[in-house]
């Protein structure tokens, strides 16, 4: 598979020009996380000096939680209107008569859906770092949000979540006639790999470098799965006509151009 | 019933004085058919576009237009037949090739509204690959005389604007075939005529033109051939073709007051070989050569005493070949 750079650039920066002028994605990109970083901040700053560790670790859990759905969320929206909003434009059968290839055009939305989002999930997760460190009344939730493997589950969870939720959710409006129900899908097909932060986040599983890792990677080979699977998906017969083209693939040669046979052709000496 | 002659190949004399040489057609299709489940979409059309000229694909609606130009496209699979498109096979590993030297515009543009026309343009460009994109853009802008719309956003533009807009589009990648899926569409008579005289434009730049439509004037007026298509291919060739093997030549004869005898007058004519009352004093008849017949009968009515009005050789348009064929064809009645 070769992927050319030019191509994906064309798309991701088309995207990117899009989203700045459509108020919902902005809004989307802007206030969702914002709610999801004030209400963990909240939390963690309710925590009195002397709290004991397990309400302490709960609370931390809790905000590495909100933190993890704003990569898995975000995108999801986004994705899930990126190829069903094109049919209803009208700008789909244009794009695809372009010797643009899908996987070209996959990463390419994928990739201006995944920059702003991981870029928005590290900056909140600074931001609450910050905030923590300088105004929390428990030294504790400071010093446990900078636990080593907490920051990596944090750096390795949100770019695989948001392959994820953009994967599934471009699948899902490939296959879907109404942004509106794409949407409402793609949103709930994020949520299911929250189940692994979850499990670390609360301490179900200890947060721990190799439980870490080994989420990462399981999410790593379900998000490798989901994109195969969303690239065969996007065939153009299937994207024009909304059924799976079941031509046969026509002989290479054909016949040659001075022996196809005319039909009730009138005239003789047309020239075409 | 229309069946006539295979139409020859193009060709072109060659250089040296031998014999003319064979052109490579732009587009030639044969017994191309698609099916989706066992709905038939178009059933084993055959024909050939040579290279610089527009090609008229007619037809009512739900003929089967689209899905052609969308086949020979690359944009869906056909089920049986072959095509060669701009000189390369049409076949699923061919079909990034083909695309590069090809363009299509759909019956909508379909333009990122919220994108400008440049921004439009550039996206395409960078998906076509091109070397010069500033260039080429500017080129097509003016080609659509947008030179001074281009920072204007889509959503902003009238349907006539945006027409052109998906025709800079498709000059964008200087293709040898471009497909035009009822450009006129939905537009009133003046942007119709900008998009008339724009096709005109590429013609003349030797672009080979596939036009659908079913603005039949259009296709007269812009077309070097037609082909009319319900499904099956009906007829190919020149409209002025059409309408001559389609049509007995016929004289039509106006005269003051309706003659006493016009069976008397008409009959006795060497050369006529039958009349009809058309309206109160309006005779139509027919022909084997008008040249010849006209002088003939103006004596005749002369010498009958009838005041003569006028006569003139009946025009029949490719619309009234498009409505006999529908008429004669069970077949190609709509669907």
């Amino acid at each position: 598979m070769s992927i050319d750079v030019g191509r994906l650039l064309a798309l991701a920066r088309k995207e990117v020009r899009e989203y700045r002028r459509t108020p919902f994605v902005v809004g989307a990109m802007a206030v969702l996380p914002i709610v999801f970083m004030i209400a963990p901040l909240i939390t963690i700053f309710a925590i009195g000096p002397s709290a004991p560790a397990a309400p302490v670790g709960k609370a931390v859990g809790s905000t590495f939680l909100f933190l993890l759905i704003v990569p898995a969320v975000i995108p999801a929206t986004i994705a899930a209107y990126s190829v069903v909003g094109e049919r209803e434009q009208g700008t789909l059968e244009p794009l695809l008569t372009t010797p643009v290839r899908r996987e070209e055009i996959l990463l390419g939305k994928a990739l201006a859906a995944i920059v702003p989002a991981v870029t928005v999930a590290y900056v909140l997760f600074a931001l609450v770092e910050i905030c923590a460190a300088l105004f929390a009344g428990n030294p504790t939730v400071s010093t446990t949000l900078r636990e080593g493997p907490h920051i990596l589950a944090e750096a390795l969870f949100v770019p695989l979540l948001a392959m994820w939720s953009i994967g599934v959710g471009t699948g899902i409006s490939a296959r879907s006639s109404d942004v509106r129900v794409a949407q409402q899908l793609g949103t709930l097909a994020s949520v299911p790999p929250l189940a692994a932060t979850f499990l670390v986040s609360y301490q179900i599983i200890p947060p721990s470098l190799w439980a870490a890792i080994g989420f990462g990677l399981g999410l790593l080979v379900l998000d490798i799965a989901m994109w195969r699977v969303v690239a065969a998906m996007f065939d153009r017969e299937r994207l024009i006509t909304g059924s799976r083209a079941q031509g046969v693939a026509v002989s290479g040669g054909g016949a040659p151009p001075g022996q196809v046979r005319r039909i009730r052709a009138i005239g003789g000496d047309g020239g075409g | 019933m229309y069946d006539r002659p295979a139409m020859p190949a193009p060709v072109h004399p060659a250089a040296d004085g031998q014999a003319p040489a064979r052109v490579a057609p732009a587009l030639a299709v044969s017994h191309l058919t698609k099916r989706f489940g066992d709905r038939t979409a178009f059933e084993d059309v055959s024909f050939e576009v040579a290279p610089g000229e527009v090609f008229g694909f007619l037809g009512p609606n739900g003929a089967g237009k689209t899905t052609t130009v969308r086949t020979v496209g690359t944009l869906i699979a056909p089920t049986s037949g072959s095509a060669v498109v701009a000189g390369i096979p049409l076949s699923p590993a061919n079909g990034d090739a083909i695309r590069q030297r090809i363009s299509i515009m759909p019956e909508n543009p379909g333009l990122y509204l919220r994108l400008t026309v440049r921004e439009n343009l550039e996206l395409f460009a960078g998906l076509y690959g091109l070397r010069s994109p500033r260039v080429r853009l500017d080129a097509a802008i003016e080609a659509v005389n947008m030179t001074g719309r281009s920072g204007d956003l889509c959503g902003r533009l009238s349907k006539g604007l945006r027409q052109r807009v998906g025709l800079a589009r498709a000059l964008l990648n200087d293709p040898e075939v471009m497909f035009l899926d009822e450009p006129t569409s939905g537009l009133d008579p003046v942007a119709a005529r900008e998009v008339h005289g724009l096709i005109t434009g590429l013609r003349e730049r030797g672009v080979t033109v596939f036009l659908t439509t079913h603005r039949l004037e259009e296709a007269e007026r812009l077309c070097d051939h037609v082909a009319i298509l319900n499904t099956q291919l009906r007829l190919v060739g020149r409209p002025d073709e059409l309408r001559v093997n389609l049509f007995r030549r016929s004289l039509v004869v106006e005269t003051a007051v309706p003659l006493a005898q016009p069976e008397a007058v008409f009959t006795s004519e060497a050369g006529v070989d039958g009349w009809t009352l058309d309206a109160a004093a309006t005779y139509v008849l027919r022909v084997g050569d008008p040249r010849t017949a006209a002088p003939r009968v103006t004596r005749a009515l002369v010498g009958a005493g009838a005041d003569v009005l006028s006569i003139s050789e009946s025009r029949h348009s490719l619309e009234d070949v498009y409505l006999r064929l529908i008429q004669e064809d069970p077949e190609a009645q709509p669907k």
